[in-house]
């Protein structure tokens, strides 16, 4: 079967949610759509089970942070679509110091670790997720290492500062 | 450590035993651990840890330009390092819409080729270790030498080759590469049917392999496993054949699928598809004969470095040059998903730029990590030397599972 357009997946998808999913673009043809944490579980449900788009295969899940923006942490899920060989991009954006959204272990196994990485990585709660631990840092850390604000070195050597370089 | 058993019961008769697997076993050939509850010699339950060698790398290349984070990507998956290399160039040239010339994805195809066997090699060659059977190993692993023989003359080194880049090779293909290529395409398949001869109809390994570990398409999905672990579930998922990358498209080949995702079917899937990426490469010599022999990059001086004589010798070089040591090259601003069909599956790089010359955030998807996560849920009610030869099956590599 061929791909799904893009036009068609955002008419199926408008049809059936309205204004609770928001167009952020198409760059290099792969559709990214916003939605909020109440209704990402129902979008993707949906798109996962809707007979005509299938998007069973979950692809990775995945967090961005933009200390500047009101929203600052986003949420990206990659969703493909093996029968019609389409990939969709789903954000959800979260206000920091209320990064709470439903996991979806319910609808794929999968997700188990890719959330544990984005909670130990960002800080993302993931509500009703089975086993929410850090994964790849360590237990007693207490920093989310990925957000902006977490320096990748010692902030107090000298010897690596940006003007050396002419940054 | 959380994983610490609590007993709670003291009676002999019940009490499970704790095993730690790990994380420095040589059965698990890489460092993780997974401690187990065993009933008897039957598994009872498994909590798995990584992150032993967690290096940042996500964290590292939002420092660095983009020429700079490639040799991280070495560093994911160590068996087939130039994969992971030619998926980071190629997601780059996409973010920056750079056309490479045909040869250079021939080249790369073959290059590409050549680390699928290497990796595969080094699996089931392992796996059949681990099964008892050292001589299969002891074979294959004599053309994973005559494949870094080949890297090394492409690019100079052999384990992490950092090789090629944004926009093609440093260098040509010189005449002993070929060379040695073609003495690898005539050598090879005979070790490689003399390996399949060995095991492929061998009681011992058939019993000890099949229906071991075996997993259902639809279980294999739900987890979201790629890869030659897909394919041996019965699902004909192959990114090379669903979203072509570097001509792909140009090439005849075969997705091998097996039926019910055993270890004796993933052994048979990897094999398969060393015959496949044998054709492939035979495939790419015969068309790199039509294209100009001298071209190896795409013409793109705002992104691939000029040659060292120039740079002393000739203003421009020098400006380009120091454009892109010192990142003042303009770059979209945007986000990028490429992937490649690594060795173990769909290798992603999800890449979002704010126009500087380091990434804004840069995520992998690494196949090992995600295929690696049913293990201890699968391992359950096996026994614990089925769950040996199922891990060293799943091809887990400590550095892709940890980046």
């Amino acid at each position: 079967m061929g791909k799904i357009t893009n036009e068609e997946l955002l008419s199926k998808i408008g049809a059936q949610f309205n204004d609770k999913v928001t167009t952020i673009g198409e760059p290099f043809g792969l559709l990214t759509l916003e939605t909020t944490r109440e209704h990402i579980i129902d979008v993707l449900t949906y798109l996962k089970n809707d007979p005509t788009l299938q998007f069973i295969y979950l692809t990775d899940i995945t967090a961005i942070h933009y200390p500047e923006q009101e929203k600052a942490i986003g949420i990206i899920y990659h969703l493909h679509s093996l029968v019609h060989n389409t990939r969709i991009r789903l954000k959800v954006f979260l206000t920091d110091g209320d990064v709470h959204i439903p996991t979806a272990t319910v609808l794929w196994n999968g997700a188990n670790w890719m959330e544990r990485e984005t909670y130990d990585f960002f800080g993302v709660i993931f509500d009703g997720h089975p086993d929410l631990r850090r994964i790849l840092n360590v237990d007693d850390m207490t920093a989310h290492p990925m957000r902006k604000e977490f320096p990748l070195e010692d902030p107090n050597r000298v010897d690596k500062k940006d003007y050396f370089f002419g940054r | 450590m959380q994983n610490h058993p609590v007993f709670t019961d003291n009676d002999p008769q019940s009490e499970l035993s704790t095993l730690n697997l790990g994380p420095t076993h040589p059965a698990t050939h890489g460092v993780f651990q997974n401690v187990l509850q065993l009933d008897g010699e039957r598994i009872v339950s498994g909590v798995s840890t990584i992150g032993y060698i967690h290096r940042a790398f996500e964290k590292i290349a939002e420092h660095r330009p983009f020429y700079q984070i490639t040799p991280l990507t070495d560093r994911l998956n160590y068996c087939s390092s130039p994969i992971n290399n030619m998926g980071w160039h190629m997601t780059v040239e996409k973010l920056l819409g750079i056309e490479t010339p045909k040869r250079v994805d021939y080249l790369r195809v073959i290059v590409m080729e050549l680390a699928r066997i290497a990796d595969h090699i080094v699996c089931n060659g392992v796996l059949g270790v681990d099964t008892g059977a050292f001589t299969g190993f002891l074979y294959m692993m004599e053309y994973r030498e005559a494949i870094y023989e080949i890297y090394e003359e492409v690019c100079g080194s052999r384990l992490t080759t950092n090789i090629g880049r944004i926009g093609g090779f440093e260098r040509n293909f010189n005449t002993i590469a070929f060379s040695k290529l073609r003495k690898f395409l005539k050598d090879f398949p005979v070790t490689l049917k003399e390996f399949e001869s060995l095991f492929n109809r061998n009681r011992i390994f058939i019993d000890r392999t099949r229906d071991v570990a075996a997993v259902t398409a639809e279980e294999a999905l739900s987890y979201s496993w790629s890869g030659p672990l897909l394919r041996a579930a019965g699902v004909d998922y192959d990114v090379r054949a669903m979203e072509p990358y570097s001509s792909y498209d140009d090439f005849e080949f075969e997705v091998p699928v097996g039926t019910n995702g055993d270890v004796y079917n993933r052994f048979l899937v990897r094999n398969e598809e060393m015959w496949q990426s044998l054709r492939l490469i035979e495939q790419a010599l015969v068309k790199l004969e039509k294209e100009p022999s001298d071209i190896f990059h795409a013409d793109v001086p705002d992104f691939y470095l000029p040659p060292k004589e120039d740079v002393y010798n000739n203003m421009e070089a020098l400006i380009y040059h120091f454009k892109i040591v010192m990142g003042e090259v303009p770059t979209p601003t945007t986000e990028v998903y490429h992937a490649v069909e690594g060795a173990n599956g769909e290798l992603g790089f999800y890449l979002v730029n704010d126009g500087g010359r380091s990434p804004y955030r840069l995520h992998f998807r690494r196949p090992s990590f995600i295929n690696y996560q049913m293990y201890a849920p699968m391992s359950r009610g096996m026994l614990l030397s089925d769950a040996i030869i199922n891990m060293s099956s799943l091809n887990v590599i400590a550095g892709e599972l940890d980046a």
